[in-house]
């Protein structure tokens, strides 16, 4: 009974819908789509390492790129940045991250940025493979 | 908030923290290969640094 609950949990969380769901929760809110999973731990982590990454990139007067498909790198930087969701939203929205080009932390600031989002993209994946039943 | 070596120390922690709950399912393993990862990273940092260090810029 027990083995059939559990497949059935299985089948619905594979869902299409629930899919796109956890995929879109998992890049809006880093951490949450694991913690809807029921993976607490994974998700506090998630949740707290990547917050923190992308405070520190605005901390150090990193810049959130806007795309620029004249200059590539700028274009990926952007892309990179958009992988944290609703904190870049709300950056944008309130004016941070222009970046300040002549503080000595201003690289630092975009590798923290960058990372963060290129890092939530692997969260996603992992989000996705959990909801699928891989993991 | 400055120092290259703390900002390098700051983010080999968190992206070790983050890969290592990615990569591995319990906790045990979790701190085992966050901990080997973030000394890795401290490692290629200082020894880069000194191969580095001869380069005129």
């Amino acid at each position: 009974m027990a083995k059939s609950t559990a497949a059935e949990a299985d089948r619905a969380a594979a869902e299409p819908g629930t899919l796109v769901f956890v995929c879109l929760l998992a890049w809006a809110i880093p951490g949450a789509a694991h913690l809807w999973l029921g993976r607490r731990q994974k998700g506090i982590v998630f949740r707290v390492a990547l917050s923190a990454m992308f405070a520190i990139g605005l901390l150090l007067h990193g810049r959130i790129f806007a795309f620029d498909l004249s200059e590539p790198l700028v274009a990926l930087a952007a892309v990179a940045d958009i992988g944290l969701g609703v904190p870049w939203m709300l950056a944008r929205m309130m004016g941070a991250g222009a970046g300040i080009v002549t503080e000595a932390t201003f690289e630092y600031g975009n590798s923290f940025l960058i990372v963060a989002g290129l890092l939530n993209c692997l969260v996603i994946f992992d989000a996705f493979d959990i909801a699928m039943g891989r993991k | 908030m400055t120092s290259h070596f703390f900002l390098l120390t700051v983010f080999a922690f968190l992206v070790s923290v983050v890969f290592a709950a990615l990569l591995r399912e319990d906790v045990r393993s979790q701190v085992r290969t966050a901990g080997w990862m973030f000394a890795s990273f401290l490692a290629t940092a200082i020894v880069l640094g000194w191969l580095m260090y001869p380069l005129p810029l």
